[in-house]
């Protein structure tokens, strides 16, 4: 009776200990972004606006070899007339050290909301692109990105 | 180590009434995340460019708010519909309080 209650505590405690562990290994390095992150930068901006999907091209690699330069190619529909006009779009990624990757304010002068640059991603991860149109609308789109080496230099 | 930030930008001189041009920009810039570590462990402080700014005739057209994930020697692209001929300018601004200028006079006929 006494053996049966000692046994799983000590199973816990070496699972604990098998955790820690885990964690400990992958703690010196530095800690990374997640899903809830970008959530959070998500709800920072617009709150508890959920957005639809569909209006927003994301287009960035299946896979990069070189985390260090991963290009990223944004493009929202959107007819870009003062009445009508995509007013920004933000994109974030859930695995590097900080979310954020890049936010862009577009006006009806740029006839197109579509805009490129070069990113650096720590690992495989997902990214999260969402758009605000002119009358409050929110889009956003997902894709994920296969790294086959890290961009964070260590 | 440092390099001097020199920006580098494709835009057409002319252009047709309600043209849409793409300009490419590029600025040669270490872009420092402050994530990265020295050889003695110390943590190299970040400095980046921050904000990318696209004015035309004084008033801004795009901006771009870049993030230490921006690779060094920053790149960005975007769009600009051409409606009369005037002035666009570019400006980096940098974290240590720099600004760099770019300036490229568009006819539009």
């Amino acid at each position: 009776m006494n053996l049966m209650k000692v046994e799983p505590s000590r199973r816990d405690a070496l699972a604990f200990a098998g955790l820690a562990g885990l964690a400990a290994l992958l703690a010196p390095r530095m800690a990374f972004a997640d899903v809830a992150a970008v959530d959070a930068e998500i709800k920072k901006l617009y709150g508890d606006k959920k957005p639809e999907s569909g209006k927003i091209k994301l287009d960035v690699p299946e896979i990069a070899e070189n985390g260090l330069v991963v290009p990223v190619n944004v493009e929202v529909e959107s007819p870009m007339t003062e009445a009508d006009y995509v007013k920004a779009v933000h994109v974030f990624a859930d695995g590097n050290p900080l979310p954020g990757i890049v936010s862009y304010k577009f006006t009806p002068a740029c006839g197109k909301a579509a805009a490129s640059t070069r990113m650096r991603l720590a690992q495989t991860q997902n990214i999260i692109c969402i758009a605000e149109m002119s009358d409050g609308k929110l889009y956003s789109t997902k894709a994920s990105v296969k790294v086959t080496i890290g961009g964070c230099g260590g | 180590m440092a390099i001097t930030p020199t920006p580098r930008v494709r835009v057409p001189t002319q252009a047709k009434p309600g043209e849409l041009i793409e300009i490419k920009t590029l600025i040669s810039h270490e872009m420092e995340s402050g994530q990265r570590k020295d050889a003695s462990g110390k943590i190299v402080p970040r400095k980046i460019i921050n904000t990318f700014v696209a004015a035309f005739n004084g008033k801004t057209v795009f901006e771009a708010e870049w993030n230490p994930a921006i690779s060094a020697n920053p790149y960005q692209s975007f769009f600009y519909k051409a409606s009369e001929s005037g002035e666009l300018v570019f400006t980096w601004k940098d974290d240590d309080g720099s600004n760099y200028t770019s300036k490229h006079k568009l006819t539009v006929a």
